[in-house]
């Protein structure tokens, strides 16, 4: 018997508590799998944020430490100082990383700390219901923009992906989305990469991924998924925009 | 190790967390405390430890947090409002049942305030300073030599108890240098083993989890009775405190830190002067001396606080002797020029022993 199909080992054998067509789950897979093939769930410490992402300990079959909204960088920074040759990668919604972490983020990338950072973009706030995110695009109807967000009163969405990669510390940027099969199976490979990369010792990598929330968008999951590529991926380009893996051999 | 050195405070606290085996360091500058991160990023590298400066207080406190998850020993150190930036990690670290060393060399406030020392600083190390009710390990060291001391045991208590423990100086603690003599670090006890921490599973069977969220039914309230446990173990068994004449004395005074030194002073000079005025000194702010308090006024009626702050210590005071004493305060907030001599002490203790 062939299989062709399986539970990663990185990931618990449990129900999640996702919403349905929520790609969190999608993305867990992702990164477990990429552990798997590294061979790296012996030696991975994952940092859980605030919000949907926080109960990382219940999926993932590794080491976890929970941290402060925002700060996950940090604490990825203090473990990794202590434990060098582990690998170390924190998980991030866009509320965490792009808001009130925009400080931490910035500068473990400047840093060039040799940690993963997983940044799940889905242009709102999930576990608080569906606020707000720096994120979020024109015209967004969120429930604290119940007008639509006004580029000119609440600011403009914060391309992350494209900022990280201007930093000397970061050696590899990029943003995948999981909206469709084949998307799914290069994100795979993107996340694999930054995982190998740090493997390597190479320094700050950095995945966005464009990922849908259907209950706080009002959508059902395949009207979700539409969203993603009709209208994020016009302000959120998919690509990579820094990778120095070729120029480090 | 037994040689004599003349050090600044700032720099025997860290020659102390040194000797304990404190090989990590993430802060951020503030006056009046520049000395601890300096020394730390001078020396720390040579021992193969880490000397990081964070972006900021937010920063440096997470990282802490996270070399602690990690099971080192590490020390942040900072001033009021640094401390009160590093209050969310504080309270996420005590949720998590985390162990480190903080540093708090108090300025005067509120807000930016000044550069001099004070005290009021207090309640804010005493009563948790962060959200969701809990305490840490305080210890209020009044000269060189004990802040060496007290890192050492800061750490101990620290790793036993599982909880953050803060070291609270002040601008004149911090800044002034006087004798200290280094000694072998021995540990307070037998140490718990730290299988807790996250190192990557290598090939244990179940996941370590660092974290201070409890969903389950009753889980929270459980989890936090356990720490409220631990705060009763230690109010039993930690308490550090210095008295001087308290067996004959007919006015006790009372104060922690540099306030302390000028009032052992004020003391003596009361006693020269025929007044039967004890001290106690609490080296342990959390937990607080209370039985010493109750047992020491049962035959002294008449405690006399002296803080460097509007009254701060003088409520825990009060709540101690339980009404069975007459406590009076005496303070001033800090600021330039603001520092109680030790003749207006002595004036004090004449004016409260009377009347």
């Amino acid at each position: 018997m062939i299989t062709v199909f399986e539970r990663p080992r990185s990931l618990k054998p449990v129900s999640s508590h996702f919403c349905p067509g929520c790609h969190h789950g999608t993305v867990h897979r992702l990164v477990a799998r990429a552990l798997d093939r590294l061979e790296l769930q012996q030696q991975t410490i994952g940092i859980a944020s605030v919000g949907c992402s926080v109960l990382l300990y219940e999926y993932f079959d590794i080491d976890v430490v929970e941290s402060p909204h925002g700060r996950a960088p940090a604490v990825a920074t203090g473990v990794k100082r202590v434990h060098p040759d582990s690998i170390v990668f924190t998980y991030q919604g866009d509320g965490d990383l792009a808001a009130i972490g925009t400080a931490e983020i910035i500068h473990a990338a400047n840093r060039g700390e040799n940690i993963t950072v997983i940044f799940v973009n889905n242009t709102t706030y999930g576990m608080t219901g569906g606020q707000m995110a720096p994120t979020s695009l024109g015209g967004q109807v969120t429930t604290t923009t119940p007008y639509g967000r006004d580029l000119e009163k609440d600011g403009n969405p914060i391309r992350m992906a494209e900022m990280m990669a201007l930093l000397d510390g970061t050696h590899f940027s990029a943003r995948v989305a999981v909206d469709a099969p084949k998307r799914v199976a290069q994100a795979g490979r993107v996340i694999q990469k930054a995982f190998e990369m740090q493997k390597n010792g190479a320094g700050f990598t950095f995945v966005e991924v464009l990922a849908a929330c259907p209950t706080n968008w009002g959508l059902s999951a395949l009207d979700a998924n539409e969203r993603i590529s009709q209208e994020m991926m016009p302000c959120f380009p998919l690509g990579t925009f820094k990778d120095l893996s070729a120029s480090q051999g | 190790m037994n040689k004599r050195l003349f050090v600044k405070g700032n720099e025997a606290v860290c020659i102390g967390a040194i000797a304990a085996g404190c090989r990590y360091y993430f802060g951020y500058p503030i006056t009046p405390q520049n000395e601890i991160p300096e020394y730390m990023s001078r020396e720390l590298p040579g021992l193969g430890g880490t000397f990081l400066q964070a972006e900021s207080e937010v920063a440096a406190i997470n990282m802490v947090l996270g070399a602690s998850a990690a099971g080192a020993r590490v020390m942040t150190s900072s001033s009021g409002p640094g401390i009160s930036l590093k209050a969310e990690g504080l309270s996420y670290m005590a949720g998590s049942e985390l162990p480190a060393v903080i540093v708090n060399m108090m300025r005067c406030g509120p807000g930016l305030g000044g550069i001099d020392a004070s005290q009021a600083d207090y309640f804010q190390a005493v009563k948790g300073g962060g959200h969701g009710g809990y305490h840490m390990i305080v210890l209020a060291p009044d000269s060189i030599q004990e802040l060496y001391d007290l890192a050492m045991v800061a750490f101990d208590l620290a790793d036993q108890y599982r909880m953050p423990a803060m070291i609270l100086g002040d601008a004149m603690i911090g800044q002034m240098k006087e004798a200290l003599i280094p000694h072998d670090y021995k540990p307070l006890g037998e140490l718990p083993n730290k299988d807790w921490c996250v190192t990557g599973k290598r090939g244990r069977e179940k996941g370590n989890t660092v974290k201070s969220l409890y969903l389950a039914d009753g889980a929270l309230e459980a989890h936090n009775w356990r720490l409220h446990g631990r705060y009763q173990d230690l109010k039993d068994q930690q308490v550090r405190c210095e008295t001087i004449g308290i067996e004959d004395a007919e006015l006790i005074l009372t104060a922690f830190g540099s306030t302390a030194r000028i009032a052992k002073t004020a003391v003596s000079m009361a006693r020269q002067a025929g007044l039967k005025v004890g001290l106690i000194r609490p080296i342990t702010l959390f937990p607080f001396p209370e039985q010493i308090f109750r047992q020491a006024t049962e035959r002294c009626n008449r405690v006399l606080c002296v803080e460097l702050n509007n009254g701060q210590m003088v409520e825990d005071v009060r709540l101690s002797v339980d009404r069975q004493a007459d406590v009076r305060f005496y303070g001033r907030p800090g600021g330039t020029g603001s520092l109680p001599t030790p003749e207006e002490l002595f004036e004090q203790l004449q004016k409260h022993y009377k009347d």
